[in-house]
Parts: C-alpha cells; structure tokens; sequence
C-alpha cells in the first residue's frame, strides 16, 4: 500500500481525491525532512491532572515499520497510542502523521485505524456491519463498502462469519473482526493495543505469526503495545521500551537483547531476568577486575561505553543462559562452587536457583540436566558476555 | 467390559435427583404463602366491594363475594361520578393523566439519556461538579421548591397549564434519571466508544448507532420508574396543573372526598382499582424487565 516512499502531500492527496475517505480538507502542514516518516511524534507531554504520564516523548518512526511499546503496566503505552489516535488531548508536543501534523485532527482524520485489547466489537452489529460501520460513516458508495469488507474477510479469513453477531464468536474470530475494522478502512497507520492479551497461549502464538504475515503483505506501518516479551521480539522491527512515561531505548530485538543502554532495559527482557551482582571495579596493572565478595570476574575485553573509575561501585549483569554448570562450567573464565536452592523444569529448559555473595542468580541449563535443589554445583561465567552498570543504572 | 463397568456403578450418577418437599421448604413456602395472602387482602376486599351494589355493601360483610355481580359501580366510577360540581366521571382524570403522562415520559427519557451518555463519554470541564450537583437535586426534598416554582411557571406563563406539569416532572425525572444512564453508559466499556470515534462517528451518530441499541433494558426501568412516578403523582398535579387539567389521582380524591350525598363505597373502590390500573399492568408486563435492566446496571456498574 506504501510500501514505497511517497510523500506525505502525495499519499494525502490520494487519499482524499480517490476514496474520498475524508469529508473535509485538513490543513497540510509539511514537516522539513525530506523522506517523510510516518509517525513522528515531537516532546509529546500529556497530564491527567497532576499527574504527569508523558514526560516529552520523542518518538520517529519509518514507512512500513513495525515498532513494538513494551513496559511495565502503567508506564504509559496505552496514553501514548490513544494519543497517537487522535482519543487524548495532548498536554505539549506534537504529532506527525506522513508528515502532516495531526495534533488537533480527530482520530478519523489521521489515516489510523485502532484494534483493542478487549476488541471493542459493536455487539449489536453483525460482523459485517461491524466492518463497513467506518466506511459508511465515511459516506462510501455502497459497492465500494462491500468490496472493501469481502477484500478484509478474505484477508483475515472470516468471510464464513460475515453475517453473525460478535457474541457469537470466539475470542480469536472476535479480535480478527477487530483487525479487519482496522483493515477496510485502508489507512497507513495500524495501532494495537494489547491486541492478543486476552486469547489463550495457542491462540496468541497462532495470531501473532498471523500478523507477522499481515504486515508483510501489507507493509502498513504498525504500532503495537504488549506487557509480552515474546510477542515483542518476535514481531518488531524495533522495540521502544517504556518506563514512566519515557522511552528508555529503542532498537532492534537483537540490541535491545544484548546491548541494553540501562539496567531497566537489561533487566525487564528476558525470562527469567538478567542476574544483577553488586560489586565494585577495581584495576590491576592495566586490567580491569568487577569485585564482588570473594568473586572476581576479569573484564579483559569489556568494551566500556564511559570511563571507568577504579573503585567505583558498579552492578554486573549475567544472563541466566551465559552461566553454565557442570562440564559446560569448566572451560569458563570465572567458575565458583555454590549450591542449588531451587530446581524449576521449564520444558525447553530448567532454570536453577543459586546464591552467590548474598544475590539470588537463575541459570538457564538443559532440560537433560539432572541437578537437583541442595546439590553442590560449580558455576561457570562468560564474562565476555556480561555487562556493567554504574550505580545510577546507565551502562558503563 | 464396558458392561460391567456400567453394572457396577454405585453412589450417584445419572441426573440429580429432584428434591422431595422438605420440612424447611414447607415453612418457607408456608410463611409465604400467608404473606401474599396478607398482602393481597385489601386488593380482594376492594374488588368484591366493587362488584357489589349498594345494598349489598351496607350489609357489612366486606370480606363476602358478591351475591349478584354488578358492573354499575365501574361503569359510573368511569362515566358520570361526580367531583364537586361536574359529574362527567374519573375519564376526564385519566385522558388527562395520559396528556401529561406521555410527553413527560418522552422528554425526560430522551433529555436524561442524552445527559447520562454525555457525562460518561463526553466529559467537559466541569463535568463532575455538574453530575455532583445533579445527584445533590435527587435528594433534596421537593416540597421546599414548590412555592418557588409556582413562581418561575408563572413568571414563563405556564401556571396552570399542561405544559407547566410537564415541565415540573421533567425537571424532578431528571436527576435520577440522569443518575440511571450515566450508571449505564459508565458499564460500557470505553473501548466501544473509542472503536467508534476511530471510524468516524460524531456525539450523536454513537448515540444513536452504538449506544441506544445496547441500551434498552435501561430504556425500560426508565419507562417503568417514569411510568409508574407520573401517574401516581398527586402533588405536582394538583399544584401546577390547574383545575381543568387535574390528573386521574388527583380527581379520584375528589370523587372519594365527595361530601356531598351517600358515601358510595363500590363506586369508590371501583374508581380506585381503576386509577390503580395503569401501574399494575406495567408492573405484570414488564416486570422481568425491570429486574434485568436494573440487574444489569447493577452488575457492570
Ligand atoms: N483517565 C485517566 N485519569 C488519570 N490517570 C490516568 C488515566 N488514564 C491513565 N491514567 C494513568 O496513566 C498511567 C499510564 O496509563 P496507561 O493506561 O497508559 O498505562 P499502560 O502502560 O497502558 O499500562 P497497561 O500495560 O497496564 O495497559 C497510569 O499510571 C494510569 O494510572
Ligand atoms: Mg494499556
């Protein structure tokens, strides 16, 4: 759909001269950038009251990307799509829209369609009118209505339901409806919000690959909020991680996995999380050594991202799955003896529970591995693998 | 295999056993049944009397079936009883109970349910202090601003009009009404209503497309709260509506006060049940309703 880059007066213009989507003209605003991307969002701030929930937000993102809002519950993901929707007045700040700024547009006027958590179906509408409920309110000819919703059913395969009433249907056939509502209105921006948070474990994975392939066959721009890890790295191009109304990084899965900027980062992906050890650096002729109790890890290659200071208290953090035990533990760097406190089988996995210089620490082994809780195991670390935060939680 | 699986099965299976009359159930329904009976007493005196000649009823034995039915005492309760100087019967209360009764309904109902939708949705600056103030008007007692608004109706030319009753029950319906279908739209997931700001709906198109047809339980405890308060109202008739337009209760205490003459009891208890009428009816009919839509507020609210 645009798939190529267009400008944003271009894809505009379509818009209103061929469908007619919108009854009224907005009033163009063009940012400066040359390619034009599609949701900009400048120091967005946005009070509910006293109460500060975005705290001048930034926020780019390109043509046909699919960008993930992952956080803690009430971090604020939700305010900001409803914002981006066009649903909350915003405090400050502005929002760019194919580079047309849609701060005070209505949600219909932004080229966004919304798919909700709980589906938000109108349930005294079939699935089909469900569907074409935006058009006619639109004011499309009724052919092009019907083509549209036979093109989305087809698409999300629910031509079958077309004539039944939402409390008819499963939860996965009711947040299909909800997507396809977002789909026949043919608008550039997709925003989900939690939109499989309410389906079962099977389903969710079923649905989730499902929109994979949707965005690459339709190569929409979508925003999508997720409390779910999996959901995130599997579906985004780049992650935004959020935490009190900030983004705290944005990246592709693969950086925001390895290379955390801070330790919330570090710590919120990945289950079970990283293991955190506090300690301090020290250095010993030209090496740099993380002292912890009576653990030493050499930081021979650690690339630091700031100066160390000799002395300075810093916490490490440890992967569960770059810890070893057994004979994988030998060929270590750092290997310690400690004993297992709690054996949890994962499937895949098991997860076992350890103390070491007073922290509580999870190591990822085999499923095959036969240790059980009051064992004595010899841990092994991959210190190329670690990384060092200072105290205020910054990379170091 | 499968037989002697079945052959062998002991303690319960199959479908539960119904539940024989317990001496706790006895009790229960006993009790009950005395209640209703208690309850229905005067309901049973006022019938008979009212199906009795006058004769009959001087005989005193209020609480003996009727020896020869009569239809009379209905017939003139309706048609020729006199209040005061006319005697043109209770029909001229109730044709006027009905022309108060239906635009009050209607405005009320409309104006409450528009409001309640707003308040829930539409939330303007000031809207919580205009939803308190509006639940502080549901409990102050309306005797405190009768002479007031004796006033303003007489000041906008309404006193002792039709439409000044209408206005008044208008005006008392609202606060609780307001009340009901705010209670009911803050049930509706807010999610709904963004859905539907999304694809392009205005205030009324949401209200009219998406709201009201997911709203008519509601709909009918209005009617029946509306129904029901309007025609019982005594007070605000005889204040606001003017001699020719009393209502049907405010006209059976006329004919029931009567001075003048012999107190005709059957005529009386006849005017009665048929004032009473009206409310009955809506209660038999819609009375599952009532519990549905005031459960279903309840519940999600
Ligand atoms: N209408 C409102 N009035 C006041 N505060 C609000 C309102 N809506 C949200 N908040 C607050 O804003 C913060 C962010 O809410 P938001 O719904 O965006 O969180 P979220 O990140 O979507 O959380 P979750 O993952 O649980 O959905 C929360 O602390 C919440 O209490
Ligand atoms: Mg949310």
């Amino acid at each position: 759909m645009s798939g190529e880059k267009v400008s944003g007066e271009k894809l505009h213009g379509e818009k209103l001269d061929g469908e007619k989507l919108d009854g009224e003209k907005l009033d163009e605003e063009k940012v400066s950038s040359d390619s034009v991307t599609s949701v900009a969002i400048n120091d967005l701030s946005l009070s509910f009251g006293s109460v500060e929930v975005l705290k001048s937000l930034n926020l780019e993102v390109e043509q046909g990307e699919f960008i993930v809002l992952l956080g803690p519950s009430g971090c604020g993901k939700s305010t900001l799509l409803n914002c981006i929707a066009g649903l909350l007045d915003v405090t400050a700040g502005q929002i760019f829209i194919n580079g047309i700024n849609v701060t005070w547009e209505e949600p219909k006027d932004r080229g966004i369609g919304m798919v909700f958590q709980s589906y938000a179906l109108y349930p005294q509408m079939s699935v089909e009118k469900n569907l074409s409920f935006g058009l006619k309110v639109a004011g499309l000819p009724k052919q092009q209505i019907e083509e549209r919703v036979q093109r989305a059913a087809g698409i999300l395969q629910i031509e079958s339901l077309l004539k039944r009433k939402p409390a008819a249907l499963s939860g996965g056939q009711r947040q299909r409806v909800a997507i396809g509502r977002a789909l026949v209105r043919d608008v550039d921006v997709f925003l989900f919000d939690e939109p499989l948070s309410n389906l079962d474990a099977k389903l969710r994975t079923d649905l989730r690959v499902e929109l994979k392939r949707l965005h690459q066959r339709l190569g929409n721009t979508m925003i999508y909020v997720t409390h779910d890890q999996i959901e995130a790295l599997t579906l985004a191009d780049r992650i935004a991680i959020m935490k009190d109304g900030l983004i705290q990084q944005l990246d592709t899965p693969h950086a925001i996995y390895n290379q955390p900027s801070n330790r919330f980062v570090a710590g919120f992906i990945g289950s079970p999380g990283m293991n955190f050890i506090d300690g301090v650096l020290e250095q010993k002729s030209d090496r740099w050594v993380f002292n912890a109790g009576d653990i030493t890890i050499p930081l021979t290659d650690y690339a630091f991202l700031q100066n160390p200071q000799s002395g300075q208290p810093v916490e490490i953090g440890i992967r569960p799955e770059h810890m070893f035990v057994g004979d994988a533990a030998q060929g270590q760097a750092v290997v310690f003896s400690c004993e297992a406190d709690l054996v949890e089988p994962m499937g895949a996995d098991t997860v076992l529970w350890t103390t070491i210089a007073g922290n509580s620490l999870t190591i990822r082994t085999d499923s095959e591995s036969t240790v059980k809780a009051g064992d004595s195991i010899d841990v092994g670390i991959n210190p190329n693998r670690a990384l060092l935060f200072t105290a205020t939680g910054e990379r170091l | 295999m499968v037989k002697s699986i079945h052959e062998g099965m002991q303690g319960p299976h199959g479908p539960k056993p119904k539940k024989s009359l317990s001496a706790r159930n006895i009790v229960l329904y006993g009790f009950l049944l005395v209640a209703a009976f208690y309850w229905l007493l005067p309901l049973y005196v006022m019938i008979v009397t009212s199906l009795k000649g006058l004769p009959e009823v001087r005989m005193g034995n209020i609480f003996s079936p009727p020896m020869e039915i009569t239809f009379e005492p209905w017939i003139k309760a309706w048609d020729t009883a006199c209040t005061g100087l006319y005697c043109e019967g209770l029909k001229v209360g109730f044709w006027n109970s009905v022309k108060i009764l239906i635009p009050s309904t209607v405005i009320s109902i409309a104006i409450a349910s528009v409001n309640g939708y707003a308040l829930s949705f539409w939330r303007f600056k000031g809207s919580e202090i205009f939803f308190t103030i509006l639940l502080f008007g549901a409990f102050i007692p309306y005797q405190v601003m009768l002479y007031p608004l004796v006033i303003i109706l007489r000041e906008l030319g309404l006193f002792s009009s039709l439409g000044g009753v209408v206005l008044i029950h208008c005006i008392f319906g609202m606060p609780i009404l307001t009340l009901l279908f705010r209670n009911y739209f803050a049930s509706v997931p807010e999610e709904l209503f963004k859905a539907a700001r999304v694809d392009g709906a205005g205030f009324w198109r949401i209200f009219a497309q998406i709201m009201l047809p997911m709203s008519l339980p509601i709909f009918v405890v209005a009617i029946i709260l509306q129904v029901t308060g309007i025609w019982n109202d005594f007070l605000f008739g005889i204040i606001y509506s003017g001699t020719t337009n009393f209502p049907m209760t405010v006209q059976l205490n006329n004919i029931v006060n009567t001075t003048q003459g012999v107190k005709e009891y059957n005529v009386n208890m006849a005017a009665t049940l048929l004032t009473g009428a009206l409310p009955l009816v809506v209660y038999f009919i819609s009375g599952k309703l009532f519990v549905r839509g005031i459960a279903a507020g309840a519940v999600k609210g």
